[in-house]
């Protein structure tokens, strides 16, 4: 479903052209598990920003669902990013004025569903990730692990096909960072593909697939068939 | 995403950050209230000098004597005539049925002496008609009493003013007073009216116009008033006045008449006009609100990256982002309006409890324009901002913390 071919990402740094990626070849189907590993600077972020549709390659082609997203125009992609993929970050990027309530119904109310709708949804996500009680606490009032179920129950209210997690237990101690992978590990076994980028080995491990990217290349992948 | 929702969202974006909300409501208000506040005090100018001229007499028409024409000759002024104005012109005005009243006026200056007491004032020589024409009201007495204005009776009405300097606390009716080489009793005092365009009424001595005449030894008059029978027959009064006026004088257009319209209606263009002068100076200080609105938005979408980033991946478009930072422009230049019409109301308020007299209204016009100017100032400048938040890279603004 996701299909990467010939990608690659070039930025200037003041004289010098760095290629974050290139002759990146990749193809993820619906369900799997990804680990995208590799030390830092290596493109991990690259990578997943262009498969999350928030950066556009220079050179390749990207299709997902057997759409050539490069063809789109902004306003498509946005489309796309409502509805098939969800981002889950390490510093959780919720909107601190926000409840948890309301930065879950975020991408619904962009999405322009129905108010009375969006709060059965929001309620129901939050109870199935254990944050019901939360609803109305703001952000500064949650600990971290609480903090990223909520960025979790926002990245899944649409729900995607693609959940795009970059360094989701970064930012975590150990007991809630294993709460949160086996989260995203559930939200997997239910069916949505789940690429996850991280650093640390033991997290990679209990991904079916493995992709190891060096200085922009991918140098090792577990399971491409 | 709903407009609604988009309100919603922009308005809490708004109070999260109360104090620059705060100030920049402040700025809005002060720009808003000060160009309600000086349109009102233009309009209040504008309708003092209406009133003043309608305190002169309703429907007035004045009959100078001289011509005021551009063709050369020096501007009339007393004297400059060959032919006089005489009570007997003014009489025949009468005859035309667009004209209610009439007035001839003499003014002259004399000594009034009572016992020791001696005071050099004006003296107004007229007819009991000038009672209806002027809206004078009397304080005691009664005015100069009506008959054939030929005749010249010795009785007087004294301004309020000159009664106390002259008899004090003391009740003047039936006194009789000199003024000049004349005997007048005295059978009426005018009430407290003030001024009345240049001539103090309480500072005068009204006499039958033939015996002021007879007072200052002239058959001249100083001029008519004349009222017409309504608004609709000012003009026709007037062309009554000059034709019978130059069947009289041999025909010579030799006098001219004001009419009250003509010279209030001049004075309204000039007054509207600086109304509205004012209230472009204070339109500036609205569009210094405008760039404040500016500037703030600009720091609040620097401030607000890493969010902007995050609605983009969460699939907001362009349009989107655009829509919510216009949202909070407008909002804040809606809620800084509305503070201005309250401030502005409490101005006005303050300013008519301190100056009484001065009748300060804002007009509605000025108000409605107040507000949408302030709308389109917070959208206009609100662009700007917005279109830099639209444009920001969601890459970028993700990876800033």
């Amino acid at each position: 479903m996701i299909q990467l071919a010939g990608i690659e990402r070039i930025f200037q740094v003041g004289d010098e052209t760095v290629h974050a990626l290139s002759n990146v070849n990749f193809t993820v189907h619906q369900g799997e598990y990804v680990a995208i590993m590799g030390p830092s600077g290596s493109g991990k972020s690259t990578l997943l920003n262009i498969v999350g549709l928030l950066d556009r390659p220079d050179k390749g082609i990207y299709s997902l669902e057997d759409l050539n997203t490069t063809e789109l125009t902004d306003d498509q992609q946005a489309s796309v990013r409502c509805h098939k993929i969800g981002f889950v970050f390490q510093f959780f990027h919720l909107v601190p004025r926000l409840t948890s309530a309301e930065n879950v119904e975020l991408p619904m109310i962009l999405a322009g569903i129905d108010p009375g709708k969006r709060k059965t949804r929001v309620q129901a996500a939050l109870s199935s990730l254990g944050i019901r009680e939360r609803a109305k606490h703001r952000p500064d009032q949650l600990s971290g692990g609480q903090r990223q179920r909520v960025a979790i129950a926002r990245a899944t209210i649409m729900q995607p096909d693609i959940i795009l997690a970059d360094e989701p237990t970064g930012n975590l101690d150990r007991t809630s960072g294993i709460e949160v992978i086996q989260i995203l590990e559930d939200l997997n076994n239910k069916g949505m593909t789940l690429i996850m980028v991280t650093h640390d080995p033991e997290l990679g491990k209990r991904a079916s697939r493995r992709v190891r990217l060096v200085d922009g290349k991918i140098s090792t992948d577990t399971g491409n068939s | 995403m709903k407009p609604g929702d988009a309100i919603q969202f922009s308005t809490r974006a708004l109070s999260g950050y109360p104090t620059r909300t705060l100030l920049m409501i402040l700025a809005m208000a002060i720009g808003v209230a000060s160009v309600i506040l000086l349109t009102a005090l233009g309009e209040g100018a504008r309708r003092f000098v209406t009133s003043e001229f309608t305190s002169l007499g309703t429907y007035l028409l004045i009959v100078l004597p001289g011509r005021s024409e551009t063709t050369g000759g020096p501007p009339p002024l007393l004297g400059q005539t060959p032919r006089d104005l005489t009570l007997e012109d003014a009489l025949s005005l009468t005859r035309s049925s667009a004209i209610r009243r009439m007035a001839p006026i003499t003014v002259g200056s004399a000594p009034v002496s009572w016992k020791h007491r001696d005071r050099e004032v004006s003296i107004l020589g007229s007819t009991a008609d000038l009672f209806e024409i002027r809206h004078l009201s009397m304080a005691q007495g009664r005015f100069i009493p009506t008959g054939d204005p030929t005749r010249g009776l010795a009785v007087c009405v004294m301004g309020y003013k000159l009664k106390t300097e002259l008899f004090g606390n003391q009740s003047p009716l039936g006194e009789w007073v000199r003024i000049g080489d004349r005997r007048f009793r005295v059978i009426g005092v005018l009430a407290k009216k003030g001024q009345s365009l240049g001539l103090d009424m309480g500072d005068v001595v009204v006499v039958p116009v033939a015996s002021a005449q007879a007072l200052f030894n002239t058959s001249a008059l100083f001029r008519i008033l004349v009222q017409a029978n309504g608004r609709d027959a000012i003009s026709k009064a007037k062309k009554a006045i000059l034709s019978t006026i130059r069947q009289r004088h041999e025909g010579e257009d030799d006098v001219t008449v004001i009419t009250q319209d003509a010279l209030l209606s001049t004075f309204d263009r000039i007054l509207v006009a600086m109304t509205l002068s004012v209230a472009g100076i204070a339109a500036i200080s609205l569009s210094v609100a405008g760039i404040l609105i500016m500037n703030v938005m600009l720091i609040a979408v620097s401030q607000r990256t890493s969010e902007i980033g995050l609605l983009k991946a969460l699939g907001a478009r362009d349009a989107h982002i655009l829509g919510l930072f216009l949202a909070e422009s407008a909002i804040l230049s809606l809620i800084g309006a509305g503070f201005g019409l309250i401030l502005a109301f409490l101005g006005n308020w303050g300013l008519a409890r301190a100056f009484p007299r001065f009748p300060i209204t804002a007009p509605i016009w000025a108000m409605g324009a107040a507000v949408l100017v302030a709308l389109l100032t917070g959208l206009i400048f609100g662009v700007l901002p917005a279109r830099r938040a639209a444009r920001l890279d969601p890459v970028q603004a993700l990876s800033r913390r």
